[in-house]
């Protein structure tokens, strides 16, 4: 493996601006507490939900852990069944009509909304949560998907034809790889909104996870573990983000902006 | 494999409900270079894609008989203006992308794709990206995939258009070469490409339009830029398309 100066630097350079962002961020906070003089309960320091992070780590792990589950089902169900959508929607014509509006609906639903009726059908248990969390990353998934699927130029269904490929191989080899960026796009998309659909779950209705461990330190005034809670469902979500950019990156190495990149670092 | 000549008839494409053209007949002898040229919307990439058997969103209809009296489809090779390689593929499985399409890739494509990599001169690019490359190797690898398909008819649609002067100069020679024992039926803009490349012109005329047919320059395909008669010819074929002189079907205009 190689370490150029000329590859390492740039990165370098993210990282620093990175952590001299979140240091800044977290000196205006401890600032704010200090010189503003706010209760511990109204506003608790950096360095105070650190503390709680550390005393309630038993906690947090235990209500952590049920959040990632559920946000992990939701995430591949909600990948799962919007691919499928897009398929269905770009293999059979006559769907769309039926099925477009549909999907609409299910977008122009608040998540909000939905979660008490949720909540009763499915129970306070893990089912419901990994629905909200299904349906709020469905849409932006399915659709697309769809789009990339849709846009498949046509010079490269041109050639297919005139090769001899039948409907399947051209989907396999080409209109499904032609949708990668688009589809891309969606699952980053899905990365930060499936933590947002599991929290909403666990607030209207839960025994577990970090949205009912928010509540009930909420309700004992314990602002210190609601920020420790909030701080590991952002370390959550940022790592999804994270992993799931990764991921994409792994399976497009063919991506043009990266090849420019690694052609303009002599790689 | 035998060059195939194939002859077209009573091909027409209604656009908008017009007529674009009608009742359309010519003759592409095998193992020769048939250019199509006319102005822009005339109907030429039409015609192409209506022998090609490619779809098309307007009413049209096509008669093709070949020498040997098998159908056309299956045995036509499809080369366009833009390369069209696929970006999440490498180069050689680009060139081989026919039988990976069609499910039945062996040992023996590889090695005859990595041969006519050889011939276009990428042999060493064979396992880049295609983002990496610049547009004229890009068209090379184009070619090299529409010559893998073994097909006796070469359609290409303004294939060479998007590269520079010198690169196109070069891909002339190659795609010439290459392609010597094909039929090819390429459309053009360029009545310099038509000159060097042609063994026939086919000129889209009139609305609708009918197509006039004029003879080659003499001397063997590719034909030298250099020679200064070259440039005359040039200049006579551009008065002939700028001003749609009303000729009889097959008139030697060289």
């Amino acid at each position: 493996m190689k370490f150029s100066s000329t590859t390492l630097k740039p990165r370098m350079v993210t990282s620093v601006s990175a952590l001299a962002g979140i240091g800044s961020l977290l000196l205006v906070w401890q600032a704010l507490v200090s010189l503003a003089g706010l209760p511990h309960y109204i506003l608790p320091g950096p360095l105070t939900v650190l503390g709680a992070l550390y005393q309630y780590r038993d906690m947090l792990i235990q209500h952590g852990l049920v959040t990632i589950l559920e946000i992990m089902l939701g995430f591949l169900f909600g990948i799962g069944m919007g691919m499928l959508t897009a398929l269905a929607l770009a293999s059979f014509p006559p769907l769309r009509r039926t099925l477009l509006p549909v999907l609409l609906i299910t977008q122009a639903i608040p998540i909000f909304a939905l979660a008490p009726i949720l909540m009763l059908w499915f129970g306070y248990g893990l089912l419901s949560k990994v629905v909200m969390a299904t349906l709020i990353i469905y849409f932006p998934v399915a659709s697309t998907c769809y789009d990339g699927l849709r846009q498949t130029q046509q010079g490269w269904l041109d050639l297919a034809h005139t090769m001899g490929a039948s409907k399947y191989m051209i989907l396999l080899h080409i209109r499904l790889p032609a949708a990668l960026p688009s589809l891309a796009s969606g699952l980053r998309m899905a990365a930060t909104a499936a933590p947002i659909g599991a929290v909403i779950g666990e607030w209207v209705g839960s025994s577990a996870g970090l949205g009912y461990l928010m509540l009930q330190a909420n309700g004992r005034m314990q602002t210190d573990l609601m920020f420790a809670a909030l701080l590991v469902l952002i370390v959550f979500s940022i790592a999804l983000y994270f992993a799931v950019d990764a991921l994409i990156r792994r399976l497009m190495p063919w991506n043009p902006d990266r090849i420019r990149a690694s052609v303009s670092a002599g790689e | 494999m035998s060059a195939l000549g194939v002859r077209i008839d009573a091909a027409r494409l209604k656009f908008r409900d017009q007529w674009l053209f009608k009742d359309i007949a010519c003759e592409l002898p095998a193992g020769s270079w048939t250019c199509l040229l006319g102005r822009s919307g005339c109907g030429k990439s039409s015609l192409l894609r209506l022998i090609a058997g490619l779809p098309l969103p307007e009413t049209s209809h096509i008669a093709i008989t070949t020498d040997d009296g098998q159908p056309l489809a299956g045995r036509v090779a499809w080369m366009a203006q833009q390369d069209f390689l696929l970006p999440w593929r490498r180069v050689i499985d680009n060139v081989v992308l026919g039988p990976s399409l069609r499910g039945k890739i062996r040992r023996s494509d590889i090695e005859r794709g990595e041969a006519l990599l050889e011939s276009v001169g990428l042999a060493d690019k064979r396992h880049q990206w295609p983002a990496a490359l610049s547009g004229g190797q890009r068209q090379r690898i184009a070619l090299a995939r529409t010559l893998f398909e073994s097909a006796p008819l070469i359609m290409m649609d303004e294939p060479f258009s998007a590269l520079d002067a010198i690169t196109r100069l070069e891909l002339h020679e190659l795609a010439a070469r290459l392609l010597a024992s094909r039929t090819v039926l390429l459309v053009t803009h360029d009545p310099f490409e038509a000159l060097r490349l042609a063994d026939q012109m086919l000129i889209f005329q009139g609305h609708p339009a009918h197509l006039e047919r004029l003879g080659p320059p003499p001397g063997e395909r590719p034909r030298d830029p250099a020679d200064p008669r070259l440039n005359a010819w040039q200049a006579q074929l551009l008065h002939y398309l700028r001003h749609e002189p009303v000729a009889e079907a097959g008139d030697e205009v060289f």
